[in-house]
């Protein structure tokens, strides 16, 4: 919303009314024009859509429009049982639904007072990982092709294609794994996994080279990325911002350091931050986690116990009851905290599942702020830059 | 199991599980939540509103709404949970402490009726378009007859046998060959 300020007539903005804070626009005046980007569009992350307000190609004011893609997730898992719930939690982030997996599955296991084995633990984490590889690959491109370099996006999502090779390897699966399951993992690694897990890596690596240098170091991209979208660091609390959008503006916050869960408090690795609070600066935490990831599942695959149990064996699953309790647990993923909020009542069915996303405040609220003043043309690689995805927004 | 008994088991599992890992739940009253929840953004550190949802005890006639904070320098994450009635439900805003509060509570009204007085756009609708039902994620809310109701069932599944409705219907050319 366009701030209130007396009004000059010969502002590019219009009028706001002083009741209910909204902007009033004579859409026939010929100054004004709305544009809506979206649902379908290729500057769009996902299907959700973006109501744009322009003044000649500057962008004035900003709504989100979200529902597109709304399944009802919390709904439906109010009437299945744990176990049934299982196979819908991961659909709710389709780019990184590890996340999803693991946290459904940590809260169900803290609720039911569940000990999970240690290889577990590694195996879960390796997976969260590969994942976040995946979900930065897939997000490098995203972003290179806002600017119109969409080469750089048949790169990386090659190599994610790769990832998710090893992905069916692992799990069977390619997009959704379900492979993280309350009680543990559902297999121990296929064999000579290790071996195809760094023969990908180290094509990733060379591939993030190249993109490195043709896009981080390109004129077009600097001039565009820079400056746009710039979050200050007061805004991080104010607007719940989290993630590598939080650490684009110096801010060291990463749950994986801060209440460390899994194993990341057996690994080695820093916090990522950047200065300049910009998509460019955004850019530049995203590369160097997607480094910092692919040196933690060399780690994690150099650490991990070789033997040992990788499951806890569940009571019957299809007349589980769950102790009456509720429990708030959270992952650091590729946008930022995610969360799962259960509540039980002791019944064999969940009372209230609440999945919290990051996407959620950052594409609705401080997409409609940092959109204003923004070229037309620059609006998707700013959607870009604040790496959101629409479906957990509406669960 | 009352409201009490459930509420006395969440306690006690609130609070061993703040003693192993240090986070919980605290129940304020409606009257005193947002003047309890300035308190901790301002004076307790709790400055990150992670997310507020509701829940729905609709055996007690009551939404149970739950603002997740977390305090960075602790590293803590509360759950400052509010009992307010079903009939009528409302809740005074705090998109004054948080901005993005407003987006749910928006969110709240649209999905479960509860209304946030002065809160910017929370009668737009939301995630639903030109919805007439009562708010879907109340319990009463039956999706099943919602769906048996709006949408009609696939002519073919149960009155005919899908191999010969193929053959009749939909490829005829392939048919002859099979």
């Amino acid at each position: 919303m366009v701030e209130a300020h007396k009004y000059d007539p010969r502002s590019k903005f219009p009028p706001v009314d002083d009741i209910d804070g909204k902007s009033r626009y004579d859409l026939h005046s010929g100054k004004y024009l709305k544009v809506w980007q979206g649902p379908q569009h290729p500057g769009i992350t996902g299907n959700m859509s973006l109501e744009l307000t322009v003044c000649g190609d500057e962008v004035i004011e900003c709504r989100t429009h979200v529902g597109y893609l709304h399944r009802g997730f919390e709904k439906l898992m109010e009437r299945r049982r744990y176990i049934q719930c299982f196979p819908l939690v991961c659909r709710i982030c389709v780019p990184e639904p590890d996340f999803n997996e693991y946290l459904f599955a940590e809260c169900t296991e803290e609720l039911a007072g569940i000990e999970v084995p240690e290889k577990a633990h590694w195996y879960r984490a390796l997976t969260l990982e590969m994942a976040r590889l995946a979900s930065f690959l897939m997000w490098t491109g995203g972003q290179a092709a806002a600017f119109g370099m969409g080469t750089i996006g048949q790169w990386t999502v090659t190599m994610r294609d790769y990832v998710l090779d090893l992905f069916e390897e692992l799990s069977g699966g390619r997009i959704y794994h379900m492979y993280i399951i309350p009680g543990g993992v559902r297999a121990d690694l296929p064999v000579g996994f290790a071996l195809h897990v760094e023969q990908t890596l180290k094509q990733i690596e060379k591939v993030l080279d190249d993109v490195e240098l043709v896009m981080m170091h390109n004129a077009v991209f600097k001039k565009r990325a820079k400056g746009l979208g710039k979050i200050d660091p007061a805004m991080v609390d104010e607007y719940g911002i989290t993630g590598p959008n939080a650490r684009g503006s110096g801010i060291r916050r990463d749950i994986r350091k801060d209440t460390p869960y899994l194993v990341y408090d057996r690994l080695e690795f820093d916090i990522v931050t950047e200065e300049g609070g910009d998509a460019y600066a955004r850019t530049w935490v995203r590369l160097r986690e997607t480094r910092q990831s692919i040196d933690l599942i060399r780690q994690i695959l150099a650490c991990m116990p070789t033997s040992g149990p990788f499951f806890q064996k569940l009571p019957n699953v299809l007349h589980w009851r769950i102790p009456a309790g509720q429990t708030y647990r959270k992952a650091e993923c590729t946008r930022g905290e995610y969360g799962f909020f259960m509540v039980s009542d002791g019944s064999e069915l969940p009372r209230r599942v609440y999945v919290r996303g990051p996407s959620y405040t950052h594409a609705v609220t401080l997409m409609e702020k940092l959109a204003v003043h923004v070229n037309i043309a620059d609006t998707a690689g700013l959607m870009v830059s604040l790496h959101t995805y629409p479906p957990e927004i509406e669960r | 199991m009352t409201i009490q008994d459930r509420d006395t088991t969440m306690q006690e599992k609130s609070k061993s599980f703040r003693e192993a890992v240090p986070e919980g739940f605290v129940n304020v009253p409606a009257a005193e939540a947002v003047e309890y929840i300035t308190r901790l953004r301002d004076i307790e550190g709790y400055t990150h509103m992670v997310f507020l949802t509701a829940i729905d005890y609709i055996e007690d006639s009551l939404f149970r709404l739950t603002y997740m904070l977390h305090n960075y320098f602790k590293g803590l994450d509360l759950g400052v949970q509010v009992d307010i009635a079903r009939e009528s439900a409302g809740m005074e805003s705090i998109h004054h402490l948080w901005p993005h509060a407003a987006t749910y509570q928006r969110e709240l009204k649209e999905m479960f009726g509860i209304d946030f007085p002065g809160s910017p756009g929370v009668d737009d609708s939301f995630i639903l378009e030109g919805w007439m039902e009562i708010p879907p994620m109340r319990r009463e809310f039956d999706t099943k007859a919602y769906s048996e109701q709006t949408y009609f069932p696939r002519p073919g599944r149960s009155s005919h046998d899908t191999t010969e409705y193929m053959k009749e219907k939909l490829y005829p050319s392939e048919a002859e060959t099979w």
